[in-house]
């Protein structure tokens, strides 16, 4: 496969943005990534848009051509990429495609998502649109309820107390708080995770990642175009995805997230590198149940100790969803910026010293699809 | 409202009609005409009894639109005695009570309601068994 790399990154801050359309923060993020990368809407051949609620939440699909419309790229080839929370990496991962088949020179994924434009007891059922609708949604299920449903039988089978999913919430929030583009810039206190308002239970408001507005982009080109179009590509040493059920209940290995292993495992034989080689793991934390299976399935864990991560490998570097906020289907090209960043020695008061090789894990689900991705500088 | 969406389920909301493998006996539901051990075709039809115990569960806070109107309400993992493994909200218990293992059996109570005006639909929830 001819090989790719990211020439151009761009990003709005998450947040309840009630003042700004689907639109607009596509075109935020886009504006942002072209001044990074130095380039003009001409000069893009094609749009690929990672979006989950908008069909839904804001009445609104047909997103790619209405955003190269709006983007100043009326003509230009776009589409839009749907796999629930992991449309942002779906989306780049068909970036990927594009541009390692010849296809298309330079490819620009944006991904998007106005969650707030839903609110309550719709934007729940909204949400619960990526749960099975026939045996799961029927039943009163949702998103949050179905991981409490994982994390319960987890601490059950494993014997593991609830404190110990608090380290990966205080990190995320340690984390975000030192970005100023996250959504919640507290720090969580020791204690507090345990007594947090509940949504369902044992998931609580300080567990679960807060939905937010936001945008993010990223441009792709053959690494031998980026070579001499940027000062600082970062090559994407790896694309892998695979899928499972969407019910819980369909699973026969239940406290097992077999997608998001089959892509790590093919990822890493992709990128040809050793758990040794990763400096830094941007997993999916929409929930922390999330966090430590996917530590285990990842191989950075042993299966049933996720919660003995002792912080050695460094983890939601920004704040991850849960502090920097869950921009739903745009996380994927959230994680790939923020890689970007990192690589490229810009994350500020974020950066991890030494960085050479970011892996970012984007999932869908409760790892439904899971898409995975490596990146390092040349 | 899907009135066709929930109308052909009624075999499986009111009967917990699944299937069963004809090449290696596994029972299965919700239906899916593939086994999921084997991959065989599987679409001879199994009533299954509705007996079975709690795999795990939680209390839902905040309801998706359409089903405000008993919340909060408990949903559980049901491992049913046959084998397979449903989700169902569970009834007649409150949620403090709720402990996994617990021995529950089907009933047919409302799912779901869309208002004065719209449809009601029906379906399978679990209660403990006395």
């Amino acid at each position: 496969m001819t090989h790719t790399a990211i020439i151009g990154i761009g990003q709005t801050n998450v947040s309840e943005a009630w003042d700004t359309s689907l639109r607009h923060l596509a075109w935020y993020a886009i504006e942002a990534a072209l001044d990074d990368a130095k380039l003009s809407q001409r000069e893009i051949d094609a749009v690929y848009v990672g979006n989950m609620l908008a069909g839904r939440g804001s009445n609104q699909r047909h997103l790619g051509a209405l955003i190269a419309d709006f983007s100043g790229m009326r003509g230009t080839e776009a589409i839009v990429v749907e796999s629930a929370e992991a449309s942002g990496a779906a989306a780049l991962r068909q970036a990927i495609f594009a541009v390692s088949s010849g296809q298309i020179d330079t490819a620009l994924v944006v991904g998007v998502e106005k969650a707030s434009d839903t609110t309550g007891n719709d934007f729940e059922a909204a949400l619960a649109t990526s749960l099975d609708v026939e045996y799961e949604q029927a039943h009163g299920l949702t998103t949050a309820a179905q991981a409490a449903l994982l994390m319960q039988r987890y601490m059950h089978e494993y014997g593991v107390e609830l404190g110990a999913f608090a380290k990966f919430s205080e990190n995320a929030h340690a984390n975000g708080a030192k970005n100023p583009l996250a959504m919640y810039r507290n720090v969580l206190k020791p204690g507090r995770f345990e007594i947090a308002p509940t949504v369902a239970p044992p998931v609580s408001l300080f567990d679960a990642a807060p939905a937010g507005d936001g945008g993010a982009c990223v441009i792709v080109t053959r690494t031998d175009r980026a070579m001499e179009m940027a000062a600082e590509p970062i090559l994407i040493r790896a694309s892998a995805t695979a899928t499972d059920t969407l019910a819980l209940h369909d699973r026969r290995d239940m406290l097992w997230l077999q997608a998001a292993a089959l892509s790590s495992q093919a990822a890493f034989a992709q990128a040809g590198l050793a758990h040794a080689d990763i400096d830094l793991f941007e997993l999916h934390d929409g929930y922390t149940i999330l966090a430590a299976m996917s530590l285990e399935a990842a191989g950075f864990a042993e299966r049933g100790a996720g919660t003995t991560w002792d912080g050695t490998m460094p983890l939601s570097s920004f704040g991850g969803l849960k502090a920097r906020g869950n921009p739903l289907g745009a996380t994927g090209v959230y994680q790939a910026v923020e890689a970007a960043r990192q690589l490229r020695g810009q994350a500020a008061d974020c950066q991890i010293e030494n960085v050479r090789t970011v892996m970012t894990q984007n999932l869908g689900g409760l790892a439904a699809t899971a898409i995975t991705h490596v990146f390092s500088l040349v | 409202m899907q009135v066709a969406q929930n109308w052909r389920l009624n075999q499986q909301r009111y009967r917990l009609m699944g299937e069963e493998c004809p090449n290696c006996s596994v029972k299965i539901f919700p239906p899916r005409d593939v086994c999921p051990a084997c991959m065989a075709p599987a679409k001879e039809l199994f009533a299954l009894t509705g007996v079975g115990e709690v795999f795990s569960y939680t209390t839902v806070y905040h309801p998706p639109a359409g089903y405000e109107f008993n919340a909060p309400y408990v949903v559980a993992l049901i491992k049913l005695d046959e084998g397979p493994v449903l989700t169902a909200q569970l009834t007649d218990v409150e949620p403090e009570d709720v402990s996994i293992g617990m021995p529950v059996e089907a009933v047919t109570r409302k799912l779901r309601s869309d208002g004065d005006e719209g449809m009601i639909v029906y379906g399978y929830k679990f209660r403990p068994i006395m």
